[in-house]
């Protein structure tokens, strides 16, 4: 098996607390987590995403079991009960004129906590529920990018030559698109029809469009570093050695450079979700992400977006959301860096 | 009429009239009020979410948004009287010297011209350029070719072969006598309606026979002098103007009238009442009202209309091809709801027919309800709805309900998402530019079955409602000129269309009778969901004064000055 390129080297000073003796012997894998699990930001990060994660996806428990409502049906003509008293949940505006209809504003209780939006709508069980779509497609197009990035790094850092050539020119392709414009062209084209590629047939409303769009337009950010990784590796003497003794290249690959080019794509990953958490907001907001009656936290900003003067927590809330959880991750991204980063070396106090 | 996409959207809009120069107070204005106009000059600013939809081709257009422009800067033989209130509603001779009795039978009409009228280039007016205009109309296939102006002898021939558009026995000009003589294959009460829409305002020979991208010259005090439906429409006076009826055409007030486009209707709304725009065509969104209706209540007018807001069902294409599911619909349209979306019950009023209230034809009618026989709607029947979707057997099938983007209107699409679903259809959003989503809805190729859609008097007539919107020759396949979106089109129907149009030559009353059972069975046969007829808000800024409401036109924008 290949020497973890961690290993500290007698000039390497330690972390903050650690001693030499104590990681001795250690796994370089183990020593990573202890250095995270001492990072009390980047725990706390964790924990806070982890608890949006776990209160978005608990949203049907909220909808059926507190505040008892369906957040993606009309409810123009709905009523509620606030402090005992039955009100509608859209209002009649008042003023000289006696013109326009509200909806409510935050009862800071059960039903409609943070208010209800333009389709009188429980906004507080929508942002829930609009989590689960913006995580989804969040993850998943964040590990599609950094699968398909591995992929093709991988293949253009070891074989090099006209590979590396014809492989980064395509990535360079994609990168000379600002992301955002490539996303909008791609969603604008796709959602018309849906994509229909042989046995891929995907739905025009299926979360899987945007979760594919965005994965594919990231894939060169991830791909860069990932191949310059692969490329230092590849020089490495335990390489060299496994080529002497006859290794085939997919072994070389996959048992030598991989494991060690893992760690950067780990740390990667959480600043990935986070960028194409927000990125997916944004087509949402633009209309060209989740499609309506479907909810995700752009969707949500789009539908507060007429209510700002009156009703700002339709906006706020899902807003509030998407920066807590991008907060998250980037705490936690630069508490992985730091723990994995094999070029994090610090001069030992003697 | 048009189809204000703007306007409907406009139900909103609190158009704030400018009454406080000329009312004062905080008090509920008149829809019609009419406030002193003020002085000559100046540039009056309005704001709209889009550029009107489809081609700016006057031949072709048929938004309210356009001919709020092309009445300030082309003119017909006769004309809507330009004055607010109901006078507004009056036809008198504008580029005719006086409007002819007809003869035949009714079948012809001879106008003398007034003379030496001439267009923004220079060029006088002639009568052949009124056929060249109504052959030029033929070519470019207009809307309502088929439906207003295919009486003319000759129209046969030019809607079959629209390229080779031959109409000079139909419309007759004799340049020497300045005369324009109409030959009709039939009687026609509104004849003379239709002359003084803008699809007949009389148009330079220069023009070409193909679409163009910005109104030609016309007869009126203003010309276009910009057409971008990206940026603005901008008229300036037009210099070989001279007043000659002030009641068919008179001069208007501010020297420049911009439209400017791209903004949101929240930020419309906020430039109305900042001072930076002096009116926007489209509607302050609903939750905007209360804050408008309590402190610009002296910038609002209130005016009812001759409207409706519907959502044209595809009676050729699954699943609305079968009467039951479109039946079902309708027991389950919640009207209030919709009522409420577009702000409030001051605002709109519920209805089941394609005909508005009090207008010529209209009976009370709305069997889709809950304990039906009062003719109004009270209450949505689910359970009946239920029943019929189950007896009609489409349920699972997909429907994609098309509307336009604007917050309001896209609201109307969510809620019938969501009811759709609620009946067993899988239905889904689909959201389209507005200026895109009228035309994208009419053309048969598009294959759109369920389309929000608005409807405006063009004139005083129940014709105008059913003929236009709901008669066969108004279906024009593959064409975004078809303004018959539910592509309805039955031989017994049309029948007793027909009757109606004729015996209104003679006897308007009974006419009318008749246009009422048609109403009747058009709304039996649930080829629309009629949501509601809207009453329009306007809200303009302090700058503007002179504010009139046109029953034909709306906000008459010349007519008014603007202060600074």
């Amino acid at each position: 098996m290949a020497e973890f390129a961690y290993e500290p080297e007698p000039d390497v000073a330690l972390a903050p607390g650690e001693r030499a003796e104590g990681i001795a012997g250690q796994s370089p894998w183990h020593i990573a987590a202890r250095r995270l699990a001492r990072n009390r930001v980047a725990v706390a990060g964790l924990v806070l995403f982890l608890l949006i994660v776990a209160v978005s996806f608990a949203a049907p428990l909220y909808a059926d079991y507190v505040a008892d409502t369906n957040p993606f049906a009309s409810n123009l003509s709905g009523t509620t009960i606030v402090d005992g008293k039955r009100v509608e949940v859209i209002q009649s505006g008042g003023g000289k004129l006696g013109l326009g209809e509200v909806p409510i504003g935050p009862t800071w209780q059960r039903n409609f906590f943070v208010g209800a939006d333009n389709q009188g709508r429980d906004v507080a069980a929508r942002v829930l529920y609009g989590g689960r779509s913006s995580l989804l497609i969040g993850i998943g197009s964040a590990l599609i990018a950094c699968f398909l990035a591995t992929i093709v790094g991988l293949i253009a850092g070891f074989y090099r030559g006209a590979t590396d050539s014809i492989l980064s020119r395509v990535m360079d392709l994609i990168w000379a698109f600002p992301v955002y414009l490539l996303a909008i062209c791609l969603s604008t084209v796709l959602l018309t029809q849906g994509l229909k590629w042989g046995p891929i047939d995907i739905d025009p409303s299926s979360l899987w469009l945007p979760t594919l769009i965005i994965g594919v337009i990231y894939v060169p950010y991830v791909m860069r570093p990932i191949r310059g990784q692969v490329l230092s590796v590849r020089e490495k003497e335990f390489v060299e050695a496994a080529i002497a003794q006859g290794s085939s290249n997919w072994r070389l690959i996959f048992s030598e450079v991989l494991p060690n080019v893992a760690t950067a794509v780990i740390v990667l990953l959480p600043l990935m979700i986070a960028t194409t958490i927000l990125t997916e907001a944004a087509l949402s907001y633009l209309s060209i992400g989740v499609q309506p009656p479907k909810a995700s936290w752009g969707t949500i900003i789009q539908d507060g977006q007429s209510l700002l003067y009156t009703r700002p927590w339709v906006a706020v809330a899902p807003g509030i959301m998407i920066v807590l959880t991008v907060l998250s991750l980037n705490l936690l991204g630069d508490g992985v860096r730091d723990a994995l980063d094999p070029r994090a070396r610090i001069r030992l106090r003697k | 009429m048009i189809h204000a996409s703007r306007l409907t959207i406009a139900g909103s809009v609190l158009a704030l009239a400018l009454l406080a120069a000329g009312c004062g107070g905080g008090e509920k204005k008149s829809a019609t009020t009419t406030t002193e106009a003020g002085g000559k000059g100046g540039t009056m600013t309005t704001v709209a979410n889009a550029a009107p939809s489809g081609s700016p081709d006057p031949a072709i257009n048929y938004t309210l948004q356009e001919w709020q422009f092309l009445i300030m800067t082309h003119d017909g033989l006769t004309a809507f009287k330009r004055v607010g209130g109901k006078g507004g509603t009056e036809l008198v001779p504008d580029l005719a010297e006086a409007i002819p009795k007809p003869t035949d039978g009714g079948k012809t009409y001879t106008f003398t011209l007034r003379k030496n009228i001439k267009f923004a280039d220079g060029t006088v007016v002639k009568p052949s350029d009124f056929t060249r205009t109504f052959e030029r109309m033929f070519k470019l296939h207009g809307p309502t070719t088929g439906t207003f102006y295919n009486v003319l002898v000759g129209a046969d021939a030019c809607l079959k072969n629209a390229a080779t558009c031959d109409l000079s026995q139909g419309v007759v000009a004799d340049d020497s006598a300045n005369t324009v003589t109409f030959h009709l294959t039939t009687g026609d009460p509104e004849w003379l309606f239709k002359l003084g829409l803008p699809f007949a305002f009389v148009l330079p020979k220069s023009t070409p026979d193909k679409e163009v991208n910005i109104p030609p010259a016309g007869t009126g005090p203003y010309k276009f002098a910009e057409y971008n439906p990206n940026k603005q429409i901008k008229l300036v006076r037009n210099t070989y103007f001279k007043e000659w009826s002030k009641d068919a055409q008179p001069e208007g007030n501010p020297d420049v009238i911009l439209q400017k486009f791209g903004l949101s209707a929240e930020a419309e709304t906020t430039q109305v009442q900042n001072g930076q725009a002096d009116w926007t065509f489209d509607l302050p969104p609903a939750d905007r009202l209360p804050e408008i209706s309590e402190k610009y209540a002296d910038q609002v007018h209130i005016n009812p209309l001759t409207a409706i807001h519907y959502i044209a069902m595809n009676v050729r294409i699954p699943p609305f091809n079968n009467l039951k599911a479109r039946q079902a619909v309708n027991y389950a349209t919640d009207h209030n709801a919709l009522v409420k979306i577009y702000g409030g019950p001051k605002l709109a009023q519920p209805t089941c027919q394609i005909l508005p209230p009090n207008f010529p034809g209209y009976q009370p009618y709305c069997p889709y309800t809950k304990n039906p026989g009062s003719g109004k709607w009270t209450a949505p029947d689910m359970a009946k709805a239920q029943q019929l979707m189950t007896e009609s057997g489409v349920k699972g099938q997909e429907v994609s309900v098309v509307t336009d983007t604007i917050e309001q209107d896209k609201s109307y699409g969510l809620y019938f998402v969501d009811l759709l679903n609620q009946l067993g259809f899988k239905a889904k959003l689909k959201a389209l530019s507005p200026d895109l989503q009228y035309p994208y809805c009419q053309n048969s190729k598009n294959k759109v079955q369920f389309c929000w859609s608005t409807w405006y008097q063009d004139y005083p007539a129940a014709s105008d409602f059913i003929n236009v919107l709901l008669g066969c020759d108004s279906y024009n396949p593959n064409s975004n000129a078809s303004p018959n979106i539910a592509e309805y089109c039955v031989k017994s129907t049309q029948d007793k269309i027909d009757q109606a149009l004729q015996k209104g030559i003679t006897d308007p009353t009974a006419a009318n009778k008749q246009w009422a059972q048609i109403d009747k069975l058009l709304v039996d046969q649930a080829v629309w969901v009629p949501m509601f007829n809207p009453k329009l808000i306007d809200f303009v800024s302090t700058r503007v004064k002179g504010y009139q409401f046109s029953p034909q036109w709306y906000f008459l924008l010349d007519q008014a000055s603007v202060e600074g």
